[in-house]
């Protein structure tokens, strides 16, 4: 459980950390908290050439309100992000959801930029951000762009961020309505077995589901009209788990269900 | 300030250490040692048909590259078969490194030593070894019925089967019974694997002397002396120039008294043959993969009982799965097929077990070792008479206790230590009252009722069991007191977190009459102790507790009499209270323990002022006399074993209440009681500290943890991230109360408390899933997704039997 050797880039600027990312190509990586790229490497599940440590890169770690919403810097921890309370006033999904995440001490180094980049379907971060119609800002050689959360997400462990391309930062939209999440997992900060975050608007209602796809599967249920169990009927027509060793597909499907009522009916009530 | 300490809920003084990071486990060690790492089978079967290193030689930084081919003659052999069996016919062992076949994913086939371990990793990356397939051997019931075979010359892949019966007092046989007896049930029970997984992995460190030629090897053991027992035997080496220390272990659970394991004999080997200091600290796969796993079995049950619950006949088969080997023997069968009788008096009990060989990681005991699938089946067997004759479930159990007044009581069978199985003491009939009360056994209906009218499901569940404990043949303890007043006490088993160094010094304050700051422990270290067992069964606190009070209680008389003739007194009028040694209600007429420490020692140098005072022209003592006296030693100290006729058997009963959600079908436990006995506590808060981690590890057994083989003897849980070992959060709060019926078996009247937490847990949870669903429950451990599924089929199908409702 040791990584084979590579080499270490620590970039003061984001021009040097893409200068440094273009330059290594499909064979660097960027290196935020570690918490999931560090026990891969170590596994020898990947191993990058270049490591592009981004952790002492100023002007990274900031958490802005803006209009319309709250943007994340690239080094905020999930920690400060749920602990911010500019974050929290600007869409308190946010802070429901980063209690889901993992512990406190994988939270104290991880950074939220980093898990949306990682694009687990499982974790929770993603569907929030897909949830929101957010957005993700990177910038590369050609300059900064924004990728809708739409069409962020691409596969499991996939985002459509471009070889060279570093995240700077994600932007989380506040919400006309209320929202919630809720999940069950194994153990306390597991990565969950279903989970359904739900927003419900005056004039529309939608969830996202994490760990029943390839990509957080966004589901409008506006049609369902204040029905939740037909909302969660809705949504199992449109998932389609995977059984691994913690549960069987049938039982994610049905997580669903229960999930996406208890959730809507949350996010109603907010 | 007290030096009566033996009962007192005093703080682990080891704690201070530990917690603040000052603790030195293995892979502290030696910084500058060379690293080892290992290339290892990722094929459950195979022949191994070459092995290429071409790639790998020219990596900078490798020293050395090993195959069975190099290994020495002593080497070479397949390791030892520790606890040989008449009724294990077939025992098999693996090599140190594999020689033409692999049968477990893990097993080890290279040892690469290089400069770091990043670098041998590097290495082992680049070798190439190639295979032939075998079928792979994976689960039970495939293993007994399939044509494969694990071992080419194990027939069946049974290894081992053994048949115990004790027949009825009338003489019939317990199948007679069962047919005759007014009701009957059969039904099976499946439990699935887990392991000890210690926080800490196994390691070696070695340091050779060439000038001295002598070996000095760590390892995170729970055998010092037998792992250097065994590194001599096998390296040739004369024992007195062997050295093996066991530094802070951080955790053992059982993993780590099997040994010698392939790297203990490895590490030293190549730190001898290199000239250099090797080191290897194994990883958390390799803990996965290439240690030790327990618990999995397959039980077919059939029992006969009267209308009161009474079992008049108990038949269990066990299919036993023991992995690819068999270094431990038929330990855990063993245990299992003893220790299910718990605290019940059964009219007559057959059992039979088929030990059985699977291409998957080895068996060896893990704490609770066997118990555990032992008491979920006797356990189960209890709910289900209740269930059938629509009686309380305690009802059924203390119908069948052994009462109080029938000890020493004889269950008629063979225990794990070859010795009979005959309980020393207890009082089942009170512990099962005292956890009705504290769980509020009698009040739960009523609750019960009240929560399925808000719509929610809880039950209850019960278990006992009886442990055996404190297993011979001995330990030893070697006692010094020192002219600076210090008490050196040690003894060579070895400890892994358990609290030794509080309860050793507790026993010997309280024995000596020193205070206990004064004491210090050393545990593990063959340079202090060289005779030794080791540390499991429970037995640290019986074996070396007793045998250090045996030793103090000699150093004690010797300091007596020695005072006596300084102080002009009779020894019998002598105590030592606070480090003085005084006459009985004279405090003034005494002499400091540490005086008469330079008194036991004649001299004739005066290292310092102290010494002056046992030199020769100082002392008084007579001229017709040798200064140490015939059949006398110089020096206060002393040394005592305690070897047991048998084991001393402790018990406990637990209760838990959970809660199961209608909807996720997730289980929650809402309260958990212990009640203990473990007969005279040395340290009441150590026992709790016992009792919750065995729990805690018990809560894994029975919700969260196994592993999973896929049909390629691929396990595809070996990490953390899906090996789900329960965090803090997942253990309820534990309510202990506690009973102490003394062991009349040895002179401190204490029973083992080590493993007992973890032993009835899955029984209990089991029980109390279908107390909250009226669902069968029968395979442990059981997940929310287990559960969906048999609420499911049980809807659907009736596959599923529900409990018929007792209400
Ligand atoms: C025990 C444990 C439990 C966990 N449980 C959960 C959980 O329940 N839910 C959950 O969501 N997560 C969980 N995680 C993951 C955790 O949230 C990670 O911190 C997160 O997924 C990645 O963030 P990081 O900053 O650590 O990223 P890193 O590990 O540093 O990087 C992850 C990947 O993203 C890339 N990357 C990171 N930042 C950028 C960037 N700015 N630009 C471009 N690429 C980038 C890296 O190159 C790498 O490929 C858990 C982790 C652990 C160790």
């Amino acid at each position: 459980m040791k990584p084979p050797s590579f080499v270490y880039h620590a970039p003061a600027t984001v021009a040097e950390a893409v200068e440094a990312l273009a330059a290594a190509g499909a064979d660097g990586k960027v290196l935020a908290g570690g918490q999931s790229l560090i026990p891969l490497m170590n596994m020898r599940l990947a191993a990058p050439g270049h490591l592009v440590d981004i952790n002492h890169v100023a002007g990274l770690a900031e958490i802005t309100a803006e209009p319309g919403g709250v943007r994340v810097g690239a080094l905020a921890r999930h920690a400060e992000v749920e602990a911010s309370e500019t974050a929290h006033a600007a869409q308190p999904l946010v802070r429901e959801a980063l209690r889901l995440v993992a512990h406190p001490a994988v939270r104290n180094r991880g950074t939220t930029v980093g898990s949306i980049v990682h694009a687990d379907p499982a974790a929770e971060m993603p569907a929030v951000l897909a949830l929101l119609d957010g957005s993700v800002r990177v910038r590369g050689p050609e300059g900064e762009r924004d990728i809708p959360a739409g069409e962020f997400f691409v596969g499991p462990m996939e985002s459509s961020l471009r070889t060279g391309e570093l995240a700077v930062s994600v932007f989380f939209p506040s919400a006309r309505g209320g929202t919630a999440i809720l999940e069950v997992a194994r153990r306390h900060g597991d990565y969950a077995m279903a989970g359904v975050a739900a927003l419900v608007a005056p004039d529309h209602a939608k969830v996202a589901c994490l760990s029943v796809g390839a990509v957080p599967v966004v589901v409008d249920v506006t049609e369902a009209e204040g029905d939740w169990k037909r909302a969660a009927e809705l949504v199992q027509d449109q998932i389609d788990p995977e059984a691994d060793i913690h549960a069987t597909a049938d039982y994610r499907r049905h997580l669903t269900g229960v999930l996406t009522e208890r959730a809507l009916k949350a996010a109603a009530d907010a | 300030m007290t030096t009566k300490l033996f009962g007192e809920p005093v703080r682990r003084r080891e704690d201070a250490r530990l917690v603040a990071g000052n603790g030195r486990y293995l892979d502290d060690l030696g910084a500058n040692a060379l690293a080892v790492a290992f290339v290892r089978s990722p094929h459950a079967h195979a022949l191994i048909t070459g092995i290429d290193v071409d790639d790998a030689i020219d990596v900078e930084g490798l020293v050395a590259i090993y195959t069975w081919e190099d290994l020495p003659a002593g080497v070479r052999e397949p390791l030892p078969l520790l606890i040989p069996h008449p009724a294990l016919t077939h025992g098999r062992t693996a090599y140190c490194l594999a020689k033409d076949v692999v049968r477990h994913v893990g097993e080890p086939i290279v040892m690469v030593v290089a400069t770091d371990r990043y670098i041998a990793e590097d290495v082992c990356e680049r070798i190439q070894v190639s295979y032939e397939f075998l079928k792979p051997v994976v689960g039970l019931e495939t293993a007994v019925s399939g044509p494969n075979l694990v071992h080419e010359d194990v027939p069946g892949n049974i290894g081992a089967h053994m048949i115990q019966e004790v027949a009825a007092k009338d003489g019939r046989a317990t199948r007679d019974v069962i047919a005759a007896a007014p009701h009957t049930l059969e039904f099976r029970l499946d439990i699935e694997r887990s392991a000890c997984m210690p926080m800490e992995g196994k390691g070696v460190y070695a340091r050779w002397d060439a000038d001295d030629r002598s070996l000095r090897v760590y390892s995170s053991t729970q055998t010092s002396t037998s792992v250097r027992m065994a590194i001599a035997a096998k390296l040739g080496l004369p024992l007195p120039k062997v050295e093996v220390i066991a530094p802070d272990v951080g955790g053992g659970f059982g993993v780590k008294i099997v040994h010698p394991w392939p790297e203990e004999i490895l590490v030293p080997w190549a730190a001898i043959l290199l000239n250099r200091e090797v080191k290897w600290s194994e990883d958390r796969r390799e803990h996965f993969i290439s240690s030790a796993h327990e618990r999995a079995q397959v039980q077919h049950v059939k029992v006969g009982f009267d209308d009161e619950g009474h079992v008049l006949g108990l038949d269990v088969e066990i299919l036993h799965d023991h992995g690819a080997y068999t270094p431990y023997g038929i330990i855990v069968p063993i245990i299992t097929s003893t220790q299910l009788l718990g605290p019940y008096k059964i009219g007559s009990y057959r059992v039979e077990f088929f030990s059985v060989y699977t291409n998957t990681v080895q068996v060896t005991p893990y704490r609770g070792a066997g118990r555990p699938q032992g008491v979920f089946c006797m356990e189960r067997t209890m709910d289900k008479i209740a269930q059938y004759l629509g009686k309380d479930r305690t009802l059924v159990r203390a119908a069948n206790f052994i009462q109080p007044d029938e000890f020493p009581y004889d269950q008629q069978m063979i225990f794990q230590d070859g010795r009979p199985l005959i309980y020393d003491s207890g009082d089942y009939p009170e512990s099962l009252r005292k956890l009705k009360d504290l769980i509020g056994w009698d009040e739960f209906p009523l609750m019960q009722s009240k929560a399925a009218e808000e719509g929610r499901k809880l039950g209850i569940g019960v278990g006992c069991y009886v442990e055996g404990t404190g297993v011979g043949p001995y330990e030893g303890g070697h006692v010094q007191v020192t002219s600076d007043g210090r008490v050196h006490v040690s003894t060579g088993l070895t400890s892994q977190g358990q609290g030794h160094e509080t309860v050793f010094a507790q026993i010997a304050a309280t024995e000596l009459g020193v205070p206990i700051e004064k004491v210090s422990v050393v545990t593990g270290d063959t340079r202090r102790f060289g005779y030794a067992v080791g540390t499991f069964a429970s037995r640290a606190a019986v074996m070396s507790g007793n045998a250090i009070a045996l030793a103090c209680r000699k150093v004690k008389e010797k300091a007596l009499r020695i005072a006596a003739d300084a102080l002009e007194a009779d020894p019998a009028d002598l105590e030592i209270t606070d480090g003085m040694v005084h006459v009985v209600g004279a405090p003034s007429a005494s002499i400091p323990l540490a005086t008469v420490a330079v008194l036991s020692n004649p001299l004739r140098y005066a290292f310092d002022e102290e010494a002056k005072r046992a030199t020769q022209f100082a002392t008084s003592g007579s001229m017709d006399k040798p200064p140490v006296a015939e059949g006398q030693e110089p020096g206060l100290e002393g040394k005592d074993y305690y070897s047991p006729v048998r084991s001393t058997f402790a018990s406990g009963m637990h209760a838990a209440i959970v809660e199961t959600d209608p909807d996720t079908a997730e289980i929650k436990i809402l309260r958990y009681a212990v009640v203990h006995d473990c007969g005279k506590m040395i340290n009441p808060m150590l026992v709790e500290g016992q009792i919750h981690g065995g729990v805690a590890q018990g809560v894994g057994g029975a919700l969260y943890e196994k592993m999973v083989y896929d049909e390629h003897g691929q396990l595809l849980n070996a990490s953390f991230m899906d090996f789900l070992m329960p965090y803090v959060t997942e253990i309820p709060f534990i309510e202990t109360d506690h009973l102490e019926t003394p062991s009349p078996l040895n002179p401190l009247g204490i029973k083992g408390a080590g493993e007992a937490g973890v032993i009835p847990v899955s029984a209990v949870i089991a029980g109390a899933i279908e107390d909250a669903e009226k669902i069968v429950i029968d395979r442990m451990p059981i997940s929310p997704s287990d559960l969906y599924a048999l609420r499911d089929s049980s809807r659907t199908s009736g596959a599923v039997s529900r409990l018929r409702n007792t209400q």
